[in-house]
């Protein structure tokens, strides 16, 4: 009896010994694994899906797409691959005018926001360092409230009863309201307004680990604040031009809410017309493939971004 | 001199962009409290919209549901992104890396849109192919925000683990702790900071966001953005700007006192690391 | 100095004596880079032994694999007679002491020593009693319930020493034990620094780029460049009998005088220089054949200068010209040129100037000389 609860003892701590041996060696695989995981599922496979279902074709039933893999009669597995979508996208010059109006929009606005947006993180890195903080904070905050309400507070201002109507009829400027919202320069005001942050933080990331003290050995050279500028400054801070400037250019592209809220009808962006063919639409193949589409546009910055950011992280 | 003009100009801008930044807020806030319906126009003062807010039971739910996903999410994120933060910069090189680096950074700049369309065509493959999930709506949206937001939290973590002296991982390890007893005993009570700062992110991210949840939400599933995106369409609504006062403000206190610790919190630790780390 | 072990004691004299440390043709790649290049060496017990050389010459890298932060390339290290490689840091019976001390900053001082005894599942009063022993011994009882930012330079170095000790490891490694230190903190926490290992009698190893240093500490010096060792002894051999022109350069000041050995005898050897012409009469026999081009290596402050000629023969003077005067305070250091080549002699001061005017001026005429012993003759 004895014997035998001994030996059960000893085959239990066993087994935990061992569970507790193959976690502990076994650690750094599972701390790898589980986001790896999570990204593969939840991140890649969507993809897979998409580019999937944009090429096969559209009909009415749930889910409302052909599949891709079907077993015809005789038992052999066909692959149907439909590109009729993205012909389609190709032969209707709306398609084609909206992505190149998205990538206008979105350029436009980046240049918008690093003409802003330099200056001020200029400014703020140059400043003492109590004001630097208040101004640092100054700029995340409205990255924290929403940024729906944002969008919505400019509609206020840009209608046509709106705030800045009102108040140039009211001092006499105009007589007739000028209509600014539902148009493209209401959508170029609202990227701007909430994008340049993105601009500001990581050209402020970048010129607080600049050495000033060049700009004064290029002062101290002989070179005019212009000529250092040119010279010094801007190819220092090129890098954080440039990831500003992905960081605004490739969401601005596929943006929605902006140019639905403030561009109306009026201003064709390539996230709006997805969206609309996806839920009014119930187009999920030609959705697809406008999203498709949409990657392929952006795939280029996207990489862009990867590689200077990785180039960032093994700089330091 | 050049020197006081070019100054000049740089106040100027930052002036006109920080008011560039906080007018709109603050009509925000002035017409929330105007008695007449049509928002641009003053009718007197009055909190009456506040009052039709809180009446309206529509706006209590989808708050619960929102707070409910963005806590939830807020935690998942911080964990799964701490790890990939660990794995990415304290594990060297390993199978799938370069794929694991590119997934993990990718969701920072992918536009909404796609990443909605493709999270939800995933829920209805996987609904097909093992019945799960059954519906859309709180569960989807919470997956739809963890793998998002932990790309964020990721990035706040390699950032600080990349700042962080390596040596007293390695003086925890001469001392005779295995890597994981490291982990535990140094580098996670070092990571601290950062990942309260992720799970703040995470929350206001989840919180936020209007274009994924409307994919991959479901009947009956309405999360505050929504729900707010729903009424503005249709044009301005004092009531908007009520809610909007409210979350300015909250936020704002929110961001004023975690700004307040976590600066002296990092004010703190970058002093002790200095002194015992930087010293030469 | 380096009388913590005596003559008798010296065990790398010792053919039967067995290391404690053995690298054995140890290399490091990263990448394209080598930084240690096949070296060899053998540490003794009780030894403190320096690793010396400028930054990237491979020294941190050699104490890294003594800690197992990195693993040798090619080649084995043995501590105590036991292969170590593959043993993870965690698992050698070596301690760090870290250049930048590595204290944990969100532990106290307590718990900081703490960490490696609990590491060793030790009982909570065994714990408690070698934490209160060890930092007595460093005179840190008081700040044991502060944290790393609370303390001072010195004390935080205390306290990376204490805890690396606490643990009686069988090897001390200190990389740049006193490189955070200002300089007259340094100098005490040198000598506090060998009482102790006097007192332990356990082995250090110390890397350092600082000669001062190096000099002061250690029982014998590893002289590093380009991940190799350039030379290998006590720091006198090392000052004294420099093996090259780079060691010579290195360790302190030297003239350099190239020259043809003339005569080589059992006892001494004559070189003769070029540049400036001069004889050298050297006490030191060479293996080496007459004719065969070497140089002379001779140090600043063994040479005497005075304005008269006091040299009984032709060999080990010099004429020239002063072409420079540094005054130190308590030595001066001259440049003089001798044919084309400028000498640097140092000179102590022992008298005060006589009415202001220094004993030697710029632009005099002055002769240089110096004993037998006082040069050595470098092949490489």
């Amino acid at each position: 009896m004895n014997d035998v609860a001994e030996t059960t003892e000893v085959v239990q701590s066993g087994l935990g010994q061992r569970i507790l041996r193959s976690l502990q060696t076994n650690w750094k695989r599972l701390i790898i694994l589980v986001p790896f995981l999570w990204l593969l599922i939840f991140f890649l496979a969507p993809f897979f899906i998409v580019t999937k279902i944009s090429v096969s074709e559209a009909v009415i039933q749930s889910p409302p797409f052909t599949p891709m893999i079907a077993w015809a009669e005789d038992g052999a597995m066909q692959i149907r691959l439909v590109f009729d979508n993205f012909a389609y996208l190709w032969d209707d010059p709306l398609y084609a005018k909206t992505y190149l109006n998205s990538v206008m929009i979105a350029g436009f606005s980046t240049i918008l926001c690093l003409l802003l947006g330099y200056p001020m993180a200029y400014a703020i890195v140059r400043s003492s360092h109590t004001a630097k903080h208040i101004l640092l904070m100054l700029v995340i905050l409205p990255f924290w409230t929403s940024f729906l309400l944002r969008v919505y507070a400019w509609m206020g201002l840009l209608a046509d009863q709106g705030t800045i109507n009102n108040l140039l009829i009211a001092l006499g400027i105009i007589d007739q309201p000028i209509q600014m919202l539902y148009t493209t320069f209401a959508v170029y005001v609202g990227i701007v307004y909430t994008y340049v942050p993105f601009m500001i933080l990581p050209l402020y990331a970048n010129m607080e680990k600049l050495d000033w003290t060049l700009l004064e050995a290029a002062a101290d050279l002989g070179a005019r604040p212009m000529t250092t500028f040119l010279t010094i400054t801007l190819p220092m801070t090129l890098p954080g031009i440039i990831a500003g400037s992905l960081l605004v250019f490739i969401p601005a592209t596929g943006e929605y809410v902006i140019p639905d809220l403030l561009g109306g009808g009026n201003v064709l962006m390539i996230g709006r017309i997805l969206y609309n063919e996806f839920n009014a639409n119930v187009d999920w193949p030609v959705a697809s493939a406008v999203a498709i589409a949409l990657l392929v546009v952006l795939v280029v910055p996207m990489m862009l971004y990867q590689h200077f950011q990785s180039k960032a992280d093994g700089a330091t | 001199m050049s020197n006081g003009k070019r100054s000049y100009f740089l106040i100027t801008t930052t002036c006109f962009g920080i008011a560039f930044l906080y007018i709109p807020m603050l009509m925000l806030i002035i017409y929330s409290f105007n008695e007449s319906r049509i928002v641009p126009v003053w009718g007197g003062f009055s909190t009456k919209w506040y009052g039709v807010l809180f009446e309206s039971e529509e706006i209590w739910e989808a708050l619960t549901l929102s707070f409910k996903i963005a806590t939830v999410n807020a935690c998942f994120a911080t964990v799964l992104g701490t790890l990939a933060g660990l794995a990415l910069v304290r594990f060297g090189r390993f199978k799938g890396r370069t794929l694991f680096n590119g997934m993990i950074s990718a969701p920072l700049v992918m536009p909404e849109v796609i990443t909605g369309l493709s999270l939800l065509l995933l829920f209805i493959t996987l609904k097909e192919f093992i019945g799960w999930p059954d519906q859309r709506g709180f569960t989807t949206i919470t997956i739809a925000h963890i793998t998002f937001s932990m790309a964020y939290v990721a990035v706040i973590i390699q950032s600080r683990l990349s700042g962080m002296a390596q040596d007293l991982e390695e003086a925890a390890q001469d001392l005779g702790a295995k890597p994981l007893r490291v982990l535990i005993d140094i580098t996670l009570p070092l990571l601290a900071p950062g990942m309260v700062a992720g799970w703040l992110l995470a929350f206001t991210l989840s919180l936020d966001d209007l274009v994924i949840a409307s994919f991959v939400t479901g009947p009956g599933a309405v999360t505050l953005p929504i729900l707010i995106y729903s009424r503005v369409r249709l044009g301005l609504r004092p009531d908007i700007n009520a809610l909007a006062t409210i979350i300015i403000l909250v936020v704002a206190i929110g961001v004023l006192i975690a700004a307040w610790i976590m600066f002296r919190q990092q004010r703190q630790r970058e002093l002790e690391l200095k002194m015992t780390s930087e010293e030469v | 100095m380096s009388e913590a072990i005596n003559y008798q004691d010296r065990p790398w004299m010792d053919p039967d004596a067995e290391p404690f440390i053995k690298v054995q043709s140890v290399s490091k790649f990263f990448g394209d880079f080598t930084a240690v290049d096949s070296v060899d060496l053998e540490i003794y017990k009780g030894e403190l032994f320096s690793l010396l050389g400028g930054s990237g010459c491979g020294k941190t890298t050699l104490l890294r694999m003594l800690a197992g932060f990195e693993n040798p390339s090619t080649g084995n290290i043995f501590i105590d007679g036991v292969n170590m490689n593959g043993v993870p840091p965690y698992e050698r019976p070596v301690n760090m002491m870290f250049q930048s001390y590595a204290l944990f900053p969100h532990m106290t001082v307590e718990s900081n020593v703490a960490y490696g005894l609990k590491r060793d599942n030790l009982g909570a009063s065994d714990i408690a009693q070698k934490v209160e022993e060890v930092l007595e011994m460093v005179e840190l009882t008081r700040f044991r319930k502060r944290k790393p930012h609370q303390l001072s330079g010195g004390q935080k170095q205390r306290v990376a020493l204490a805890r690396a000790l606490v643990k009686q490891p069988k090897v001390l490694l200190l990389d740049e034990p006193l490189g955070a230190l200002d300089k007259r903190l340094r100098e005490q926490a040198q000598f506090e620094l060998m009482n102790l290992q006097d007192q332990l009698g356990v082995t250090f190893v110390v890397v350092t780029h600082d000669q001062e240093e190096a000099m002061t500490l250690s029982t014998r010096i590893a002289i590093m460049d380009n991940g190799r060792f350039m030379q290998i002894g006590t720091p006198t051999e090392i000052y004294e009998f420099p093996e090259s022109r780079l060691v010579a350069n290195f360790i302190g000041n030297a003239n350099m005088f190239e020259g043809r050995i003339i005569e080589n005898g059992p006892d001494h050897v004559i070189v003769q220089s070029k540049q400036p012409e001069c004889l050298f009469y050297i006490d030191h026999g060479l293996s080496i054949q007459e004719g065969s081009k070497v140089w002379v290596a001779l140090r600043p402050e063994k040479i005497t200068v005075t304005k008269e000629s006091t040299a009984s023969g032709s060999n080990n003077t010099l004429k020239g010209m002063v072409h420079g005067i540094g005054y130190l305070g308590g030595h001066s250091t001259y440049r003089v040129k001798a044919g084309d080549t400028l000498i640097e002699i140092t000179s102590p001061n022992q008298s005060r100037p006589k009415d202001g005017n220094p004993p030697i001026d710029w632009d005099e005429e002055v002769h240089l000389s110096w004993e037998a012993s006082s040069s050595v003759v470098l092949t490489r």
